[in-house]
């Protein structure tokens, strides 16, 4: 059992904190626009098929430092010409805006690459297992994931509450006339805000690619759980963010390593179900098998108990 | 019309004898125009198959082998009955029952009669029901199910249905020939099952059970895991689990994305064991797996990979590899399916479904690769060959992605010997 529990601990880490790559990115946005992107976890599939096509020809590491950038841009551009003409029109608006725009990048990546999973493979430098734990390989890769995911969040940390940009952000995030006052350009930060959280969710997409498989589902299947984490982490909320990106990475982890299950629970109290029960499909339920869909039951029980969030502020 | 005869009527007695004449004269004309123009009209074909979301590559590229089998093999030489050609009609289900209804409505209002089915067993289930009940409220008006590729048994076996054929084994005799496959492996004795949880995950996880029970009471299953259909972005710590079971082999039923996330983290992991599925190739798998699948991955199929037997499958492919160099022909039952249609449709001189069913019924046909397969009458199940293959570079004419790697024939069971009894009562429309 501590083989599985070291690499339970292992893997959870690892989605926790590419998880936390895409939040921290939607949730610094939502606290300076107000407005939940749900195109975000598109600009993550995006940026896994740039680095994919860049990597074609230039290889891995400079997809690694392209892609993000080019994600980042047309960010950028999406905000500069899209949501803030969208802006005006109030938050309903920007919210079918980014919506709409979900379903535009899936369309337009099948268009251009097509429906199959593409073949992108993690560099040969990192092609060798980090260690051997009772006889399991923890390849170099995921140890890269987790150094970069770990870097990012310091790096982001430092910058919001350390650098003079930070403060400006910060400003702008709770007192944006107050900071136009002054002298800022405020449409540009928030421009930058959000050409560097769609880069972070780029940068998410191409570390991801290669282990998680480069697909036009692969935006569906991770972008739900985010907005489960931002909502989970307090809206607006970054070390919020940090704690139930972990949080929802640990807990899947662990639900699909153990093997308990509703027979166990029922065998606390002593009862048995037959087989031909009309609800044997309810008594033989295992955790492992419903653990994708905890996330969904925490983000109910939080909303109900804690409508806030964790670490959230907002609650007017 | 009835508004005009009317109208012809109200007029006095004497002048009714011309116009009536006339009446009779153009309708007769207009008649036989129609009759001419239902005779060059296309014979419209559905296939519903998700064609967007997660699970579109499969979907897409069935699409385009039917499309380019229909122009191949029948429209570029005269077409079906007397000049008329087949239209292939996409119907985007995006692998999910209730746009599946939708479409079917879809189909109905199009007044298409066939509908080409194949991925997902939950889809096909539900579209069992919503014909069977069409053509129970709309006689005259049938509609025929042509399941290409869901393996649930139940489609042939409780559920079974005059208007429903399926043109692959179902699972039960993919696993009896997989599970004697294994078991004449001495060295595996740990067998650990992993799939998505729906019906066909479920039949693939009980069969496998219960068969290597019987054959081989020493090989022990130390796992039976489920997972939600495409929802699970990382398989690494199920792997984990297998890893820990002390497994010295996996079965699966995953496809699409799944089956590429469950290899690549087994692989990942340094897990050297025999990875045994249903849908481990094509449509970028291959490509992505790459050499790391190597001698690792099988596959339980029908019409063997490579080599191909006859010259005229390989020219098929050939010219299939022409018009779309990024695809592959991945799913031969379609043209067996397609092909084994138009012969029932010729051999009833129309297009009607009814008749058509009865001709498909104990139908023997031989077809691209030279092999008599047999469509059996009491519950319209396919009865063909199948083969366990091994995903390899050696040996490869027909590769899979461009990837130089394939898949190579290792096992060959013949058709007579992949038969298994039904339960099917099956309940025949009068007419």
């Amino acid at each position: 059992m501590p083989e599985v529990l070291v690499f339970a601990t292992l893997n959870g880490l690892v989605t926790g904190l590419l998880l936390f790559m895409l939040a921290s990115g939607l949730t610094v946005i939502f606290s300076m626009m107000g407005v939940l992107n749900f195109a975000h976890a598109s600009f993550y599939m995006l940026g896994a098929y740039f680095a994919y096509s860049v990597s074609l020809y230039f290889g891995y590491w400079t997809g690694l430092i392209v892609a993000p950038l080019i994600v980042g841009v047309i960010g950028a551009l999406v905000e500069r010409y899209g949501l803030r003409r969208v802006h005006q029109h109030g938050h309903v608006a920007e919210l079918v805006f980014t919506f709409g725009l979900a379903f535009l990048i899936e369309e337009a990546v099948q268009f251009f690459w097509g429906a199959d999973t593409k073949n992108y493979q993690t560099p040969d430098l990192l092609d060798f297992p980090l260690f051997t734990l009772f006889g399991q390989e923890f390849s170099a890769y995921r140890g890269f994931m987790l150094a970069i995911s770990i870097g990012i969040f310091i790096g982001l940390y430092q910058v919001l509450t350390r650098s003079r940009v930070g403060l400006i952000i910060q400003a702008a995030i709770s007192h944006p006339h107050m900071v136009a006052n002054l002298g800022h350009n405020v449409p540009l930060i928030f421009t930058a805000v959000f050409g560097v959280g769609t880069a972070l969710a780029g940068l998410a997409g191409v570390i991801a690619g290669p282990v998680l498989t480069t697909f036009p589902g692969m935006a569906l299947v991770l972008g739900s759980i985010v907005f489960v984490i931002v909502v989970i982490g307090g809206l607006g909320s970054l070390p919020g963010a940090f704690l139930a990106s972990l949080l929802i990475g640990l807990l899947q982890s662990y639900a699909i390593a153990t093997n308990v299950g509703m027979q166990d629970l029922l065998a606390l109290f002593g009862l048995e179900f037959p087989r031909s029960h009309p609800l044997d499909d309810l008594w033989t339920l295992n955790l492992s098998q419903i653990a994708p869909i905890l996330p969904f039951l925490l983000l109910v029980l939080v909303l109900i108990f804690r409508p806030t969030g964790l670490m959230g502020k907002r609650e007017q | 019309m009835p508004g005009e005869i009317k109208v012809l009527l109200k007029f006095p007695a004497r002048f009714l004898t011309r116009p009536l004449s006339v009446l009779v004269i153009s309708l007769a004309a207009f008649a036989a125009v129609q009759a001419r123009a239902q005779e060059s009209e296309p014979v419209r074909i559905g296939f519903m198959d998700p064609l967007s979301g997660p699970f579109a590559s499969i979907g897409t590229s069935g699409l385009l082998q039917i499309q380019f089998a229909a122009d191949y093999l029948f429209n570029s030489r005269g077409g079906i009955l007397d000049g008329r050609m087949i239209e292939i009609v996409p119907l985007d289900n995006q692998q999910s029952p209730t746009e599946s209804q939708i479409q079917f409505r879809r189909a109905v209002s199009e007044g298409l009669r066939y509908i080409f089915q194949g991925n997902s067993s939950a889809v096909a289930n539900a579209l069992n029901t919503a014909v069977l009940r069409h053509n129970r409220r709309n006689p005259g008006q049938e509609i025929l199910q042509i399941n290409y590729s869901a393996v649930d048994p139940i489609l042939t076996e409780e559920n079974c249905s005059f208007w429903h054929f399926r043109f692959d084994a179902h699972a039960v005799m993919k696993l009896n020939v997989l599970t004697d496959f294994i078991a004449l492996n001495e060295e595996i004795k740990r067998v650990y099952v992993i799939g998505q949880d729906y019906s066909f995950g479920h039949v693939v996880a009980e069969t496998s059970e219960r068969m290597l029970n019987e054959k081989r009471p020493d090989i022990e299953i130390v796992g039976n895991e489920f997972h939600p259909i495409g929802q699970v972005k990382d398989f690494t710590p199920y792997v984990t689990k297998i890893v820990a079971s002390g497994a010295d082999a996996v079965i699966t039923g995953n496809f699409g994305a799944d089956m590429v996330s469950l290899a690549r983290s087994i692989i990942d992991s340094g897990l050297d064991i025999p990875i045994y599925t249903f849908y481990a190739a094509y449509d970028g798998i291959t490509a992505t797996l790459g050499a790391d699948g190597k001698n690792r991955i099988r596959l339980v199929h029908n019409d063997s990979g490579n080599p191909i037997p006859t010259e005229e499958r390989k020219q098929f492919y050939r010219d299939f590899k022409a018009a779309h160099p990024d695809r592959d022909v991945t799913q031969p039952r379609l043209m067996n399916a397609l092909s084994m249609l138009v012969q029932a449709m010729e051999e009833t001189g129309g297009a009607d479904p009814h008749e058509v069913a009865l001709a498909l019924e104990d139908m023997r046909f031989t077809n691209l690769s030279g092999e008599e397969i047999w469509m059996r009458g009491s519950d319209h199940q396919i009865i063909q060959a199948l083969h366990i293959s091994v995903m390899t570079d050696e040996n490869i004419e027909f590769d899979a992605d461009n990837s130089g790697f394939g898949l190579y024939t290792e096992h060959f069971v013949p058709a007579e010997q992949t038969v298994m009894e039904t339960s099917c009562e099956m309940r025949r429309p009068r007419r």
